[in-house]
C-alpha cells in the first residue's frame, strides 16, 4: 500500500456551478419534498438567495475533487476492493442555485488495520465569495491490502 | 427535542431503478450499483444501493425533524455496514443524545431487513 509520505498531499481545486434542475434531480432521487429545493419563490421566502440544495448535495459538487485523489497513481487505490467505510460532513453556508463551489481534496490519513488499508481523504468546499460551505471526511477501505 | 426523544422515523422502499436515478443524480456510475450481472461477478448477491444514498436518507430525516430547514443540519457522520439493496424497506431512526444551547446531537442508524446498514451515525442540529 502507499507510503504514509502522501499524508497531507493536496490536489487541484475542482469547480462546480450549481444548477436549479441538478438540485431538483438530486432532491427527487433522495425523495425530498421540501419546496425550497424545487421552487425559487419558496426558497426566497425562506431567506435563501435562490433554490437551495439539500445538505447531502455536497457529494455532487465535491465528487470531481475526490476523483483527483482516488485516481492518483501514487496513492494506488485498488478499486476492485474499495469499500466506502465512513463519511462525515460539517456544513456551514448553504449552497444555492448559481453558486460556484470550489473543492480541494487532500490525503488526511493512510493506515493499515487488520490487513485492510484505510484511506482517509478530506475535502474543503468554498463558494464564490470565499465562504466555507462544507468540510468532508471520506474514509475508504481497501479490503485485504 | 430533549435527551432520549426519538426523531420521527423515515421509512422508504427504494424501487428497482432507484440506483440508476441516484447514479445519474450523483454522478457515481460504479456498476456494482446499476448492473446486477456485474455485481454478481464480483461476489455480491445483486446490485446494491449507494451508501451515500442511504446517508442522504439519514440527512433527510434530520432536516425533516428540524422543521424542513436544511440550514439546521450542521454535521452528519456515519459508518456504512452491510449491503443495502433496492425493493426492500429501509428505516432511518435517531434518538437525541444531548440537547442544549439551541443544539441537538442525535445517535442515528438505518436498517434494512433487520440489519444495520448505517451504524454509529451522529448528527448535529441547530434549533435556535
Amino acid at each position: 500500500m502507499a507510503g504514509t509520505s502522501l499524508i497531507g498531499k493536496a490536489y487541484p481545486a475542482f469547480e462546480y456551478e450549481v444548477g436549479k434542475e441538478k438540485i431538483a434531480e438530486y432532491a427527487r432521487a433522495i425523495g425530498e419534498q421540501e419546496r425550497v429545493y424545487f421552487d425559487r419563490g419558496a426558497a426566497r421566502d425562506a431567506g435563501f438567495r435562490d433554490v437551495v440544495a439539500p445538505p447531502m448535495f455536497a457529494v455532487v459538487y465535491s465528487a470531481g475533487a475526490l476523483t483527483h485523489a482516488l485516481f492518483d497513481h501514487e496513492l494506488g487505490v485498488d478499486f476492485a476492493r474499495l469499500v466506502h467505510g465512513a463519511q462525515e460532513f460539517d456544513w456551514d453556508e448553504p449552497v444555492c442555485c448559481g453558486d460556484v463551489i470550489s473543492t480541494v481534496a487532500s490525503v488526511d490519513d493512510i493506515a493499515e488495520k487488520a490487513g485492510n488499508g484505510f484511506f482517509t481523504l478530506g475535502s474543503v468546499s468554498t463558494n464564490q465569495e470565499g465562504a466555507g460551505v462544507v468540510r468532508g471526511t471520506w474514509t475508504h477501505i481497501v479490503r485485504g491490502t | 427535542m430533549k435527551e432520549g426523544d426519538e426523531i420521527p422515523a423515515l421509512v422508504v422502499t427504494p424501487d428497482r431503478y432507484l440506483p440508476h436515478r441516484y447514479a445519474g443524480a450523483s454522478g457515481d456510475f460504479n456498476p456494482i450499483h446499476i448492473d446486477p450481472a456485474f455485481a454478481k461477478s464480483v461476489g455480491l448477491p445483486q446490485n446494491i444501493l449507494h451508501g451515500l444514498y442511504t446517508m442522504g436518507l439519514v440527512a433527510r430525516a434530520h432536516v425533516a425533524a428540524a422543521g424542513g430547514d436544511p440550514r439546521r443540519l450542521r454535521r452528519l457522520s456515519v459508518q456504512f455496514r452491510g449491503l443495502a439493496i433496492p425493493e426492500k424497506e429501509i428505516t432511518v431512526s435517531a434518538a437525541v443524545k444531548e440537547a442544549g444551547g439551541g443544539r441537538v446531537t442525535t445517535s442515528a442508524s438505518a436498517r434494512q431487513a433487520g440489519k444495520r446498514i448505517i451504524r454509529n451515525g451522529e448528527a448535529e442540529l441547530r434549533l435556535d
